[in-house]
């Protein structure tokens, strides 16, 4: 990772606070709009087609944990994404009782760089969960507004899927799916059984090119390392770099933003950061301030960001900066095909993810709780690393020998070493990503106790689930029970159950918060306008997660860049007009 | 053949030699690199601090030249050599756990008090530690905590050690290149995905959906430039 730190000169026409996916997108739109941009990053630079930065295509040896997480690597020694729930010197604290785990990536590209891909559009119906079931509240935007960007997103970036005119799970310009994998026959056909659907999935990765700049997948099912033929979608590859090279874009790495800079009239001025190389405060000026550095960052900066004009906080005199906070629900089971066993071997990998998966199928209004969830499917002859062959106390007596007689649990010698051979590639599980409610009492706040080492104050978070999330993940342990079932698999592990809220993850396991800065019309309830325009400061903006009312039953991503793409579009139209 | 001159040979192969023709339209198409180039840099990513922190847990040393001797003896034991491949020794596989145990410390005294165990267990029954015990005499030890479902309640220690032991080992020699040998993996290398071999799908009684056939990425047209209709098909 190199060091960049670049002299600031001028005052510059944006400076954009995060290089993930709402400020790469914003980086690009504006750079080519013509405007001088700064982008400030809190970590270091990072391409993957460098030798040096390279981690696909590693075999597990090559790590001496054998591709084990580290507290910096929690998905492996291998994945891209430096950072993760637990970065020293960067703490965050939680109010007794509830508990949040705030994932960050500290890198050029931030965690566009670990993500799995999923790039589905908010339907229709995403937009007005209140006027369906009462509860949270409507976006001041519905699809038709963000139609026109998700079309863009997908040429720009491309996502391979296949069109089936679901109302809510619109369809776009899809580049070609590949075929399914064994393990995902089996539970098509399970899930056949009981009028699940299992389709085509949609991942932002090129089965084909789309530019000259990108090279296609060479199916390696390493994505989450980054790709260094750029055949996936990260911020750093197919945005904040091709936006450098082409427009007047400075990126400054290292540097963390402390706050955002006011005047006496409460505009915004610029940032002021902490460089992490020499642990000084520097400055930099500009007509606008792009906040993009991920829901709970961006509202921690805006907090930190108090000035007379803003006592509570940059645009926070509604109170709402940080409330409203909330993750996916995400709930998972796992089990093993006997048919599987003794499988012929072949190259399996494909891409780097599911290749088909389940959108949200029912009708809430016949079931008892709110949302729905989507289900994704994993399994099969992916790479061993640390962990492959674990276990063998419980799962050899499922492995029946040519006779028919199933092992020991246990055990030792040619015969343990023959069965984990076996059994290699039989393995299948599910993983269930489902809404939640936001609500007001689900929030980050600043700790006024705690600094981290750059002595910012840090967030405190407040986070709990309600009995609508706790039976969602009841209903998808109860499904991935019939789906496994009806494929074939054995269950392995008990059910989970009440004690374990059906093994719904704690808040921000799954990486998908929002909501921190929402949007609306009424600025006594909302913190941006429906442009992701901040209500009492018209030159700042938000791109990432933080200005979502809801969170669909999907992954967010590509609303953040469909979302990003038209917030920039304003930006480019209100700075010509000359009206910020 | 390394695995170097492996990803050669598949380069040249299926994959034209690493070059795509790409391009549409008035453009001149522009050779793109299309599949990945293998160096053999050591550096892999890591920040400063990863490696600070790897270099300094392979010098600090953790078992016993005793514990070393237990820890190769029972990890063939539980790994042997087979006409298939060779034994977690050969592997490696006692190196990998000296590391894991330094970089996950809790695994620390459960395996450091399991190999002690099997010493007080050795004495208590032939007066002697494990090691200087016959070979079936060492067996009869092992037999006796290998088997979670069987095991005597009174050898629940051993059993938990042996559990651990028999994880760390599985898991050492099949994430090696001997185990991948053993395994016969064909992944992590560049290739085109082009569904479950036709055999495969027969024998499991598959067959793919009609309606996605002609939808699917096809190897034959996945290197020209993707454009569509204004409705969203891809046309090119």
């Amino acid at each position: 990772m190199s060091f960049q730190i670049k002299s600031p000169g001028e005052a510059y026409d944006v400076i954009i606070v995060g290089s993930g996916a709402g400020g790469g997108m914003a980086s690009k739109i504006l750079s080519e709009a013509g405007f001088s941009v700064a982008v400030v990053e809190a970590g270091g630079d990072f391409d993957p087609a460098k030798e040096e930065d390279r981690t696909q295509l590693r075999f597990p040896w090559e790590s001496p944990r054998r591709g084990a997480s580290t507290q910096n690597r929690p998905f492996g020694d291998f994945d891209a994404a430096i950072g993760g729930w637990d970065i020293d010197g960067e703490p965050y604290t939680k109010n007794d009782g509830t508990e949040f785990d705030w994932f960050r990536s500290r890198m050029v590209g931030g965690r566009t760089n670990h993500w799995g891909r999923i790039s589905l559009r908010f339907g229709p119906n995403d937009f007005k969960r209140k006027n369906i079931d009462g509860l949270g509240d409507n976006w001041p935007i519905g699809y038709e507004d963000l139609k026109p960007y998700y079309d863009r997103v997908d040429k720009l970036i491309g996502v391979f899927g296949s069109k089936e005119g679901i109302y809510n799970e619109p369809d776009g310009f899809f580049l070609p799916p590949p075929k399914p994998r064994l393990h995902e026959l089996f539970i098509k056909k399970g899930a056949d059984k009981v009028n699940i659907p299992v389709m085509p999935s949609r991942l932002s990765i090129l089965t084909k090119p789309i530019n000259n700049e990108r090279g296609a997948c060479f199916f390696c099912n390493q994505c989450n390392r980054a790709c260094q033929a750029y055949a996936d979608f990260s911020a750093g590859t197919c945005l904040v770099k091709p936006a450098m090279k082409k427009g007047k874009v400075d990126l400054y790495t290292h540097a963390m933003v402390r706050k955002v800079t006011t005047n006496d009239k409460g505009m915004a001025t610029g940032v002021s950061y902490i460089s992490k190389v020499d642990m000084k405060e520097y400055k930099l000026k500009s007509r606008v301030v792009v906040l993009g550095a991920s829901a709970c960052e961006s509202a921690r900066i805006m907090l930190n960001s108090k000035s007379k004009v803003h006592p509570d906080g940059l645009s926070n005199g509604s109170g709402m900066i940080g409330r409203y906070l909330h993750d996916s629900t995400g709930s998972d089971r796992m089990g093993f095909i006997p048919d599987l066993v003794d499988r012929q071997k072949y190259n399996e990998d494909g891409v780097g993810g599911m290749h088909v998966y389940t959108p949200w199928w029912l009708d809430n209004s016949k079931l008892d709780f709110a949302r729905g969830y989507h289900i994704e499917y994993w399994g099969g002859m992916s790479m061993p690393s640390y962990g492959f062959g674990f276990g063998m106390d419980t799962i050899r007596k499922h492995i029946k020998d040519e006779f028919g007689n199933p092992g020991p649990a246990g055990g030792y010698g040619a015969g343990l070493k023959k069965d984990i051979r076996r059994y290699f590639g039989s393995m299948v599980g599910m993983s269930g990503r489902g809404e939640s409610i936001p609500r007001y009492e689900n929030y980050c706040e600043i700790d006024n106790n705690t600094v981290d080492k750059y002595g910012i104050p840090v967030l405190k978070f407040n986070y709990t689930w309600s009995d609508q999330e706790i039976k969602q993940a009841k209903h998808m342990q109860d499904t991935f029970e019939e789906v496994l079932t009806n494929a074939g698999a054995v269950l392995f592990g008990e059910k989970a159950g009440p004690d374990s809220k059906y093994g719904l993850h704690a808040p921000g396991r799954i990486i998908h918060e929002v909501g921190t800065t929402r949007m609306g019309d009424d600025p006594k309830t909302s913190v941006v306008n429906s442009n992701c325009q901040a209500h009492e400061c018209k030159n700042l903006f938000v791109v990432d997660g933080g200005p979502f009312v809801s969170q669909a039953d999907k992954n967010p991503t590509w609303t953040i860049l469909a979302l990003a793409w038209r917030t920039s579009d304003y930006i480019v139209s209100e700075l010509k007009k000359k009206n910020i | 053949m390394n695995r170097r001159e492996n990803l050669k040979l598949l380069f040249t192969g299926s994959l034209a030699s690493g070059l795509f023709m790409t391009g549409c339209g008035p453009e001149a198409p522009k050779e793109i690199a299309h599949a990945p180039t293998i160096g053999e840099g050591t550096k892999w990513g890591r920040t400063p601090e990863e490696m600070m922190r790897n270099a300094e847990l392979k010098a600090e040393v953790f078992f016993r030249e005793d514990e070393m001797k237990k820890l190769n003896y029972l990890v063939d034991v539980i790994i042997p050599k087979d006409d298939v491949s060779g034994s977690a020794t050969e592997a490696g596989v006692p190196d990998f756990i000296e590391f894991i145990v330094k970089d996950m410390p809790y695994y620390q005294t459960p395996m450091r008090g399991g190999l002690m165990w099997l010493d007080t267990q050795a004495e208590d029954r032939f007066g002697k530690p494990f090691m200087e015990a016959s070979e079936d005499q060492r067996i009869e030890i092992i037999d006796d905590i290998a088997y979670p479902d069987k095991a005597k309640p009174e050898m629940s220690r051993g059993v938990s050690f042996f559990n651990t032991l028999r994880d760390l080992t599985s898991t050492g020699f099949f994430t090696s290149p001997e185990g991948f040998k053993d395994l016969d993996y064909k992944g992590n290398r560049p290739n085109v995905w082009d569904g479950v071999p036709d055999e495969v799908m027969a024998k499991h009684g598959f067959k793919l959906e009609e309606k996605y056939i002609p939808l699917y990425m096809n190897p034959d047209t996945r290197s020209t430039l993707a454009q569509w209709d204004d409705e969203g098909n891809l046309i090119g």
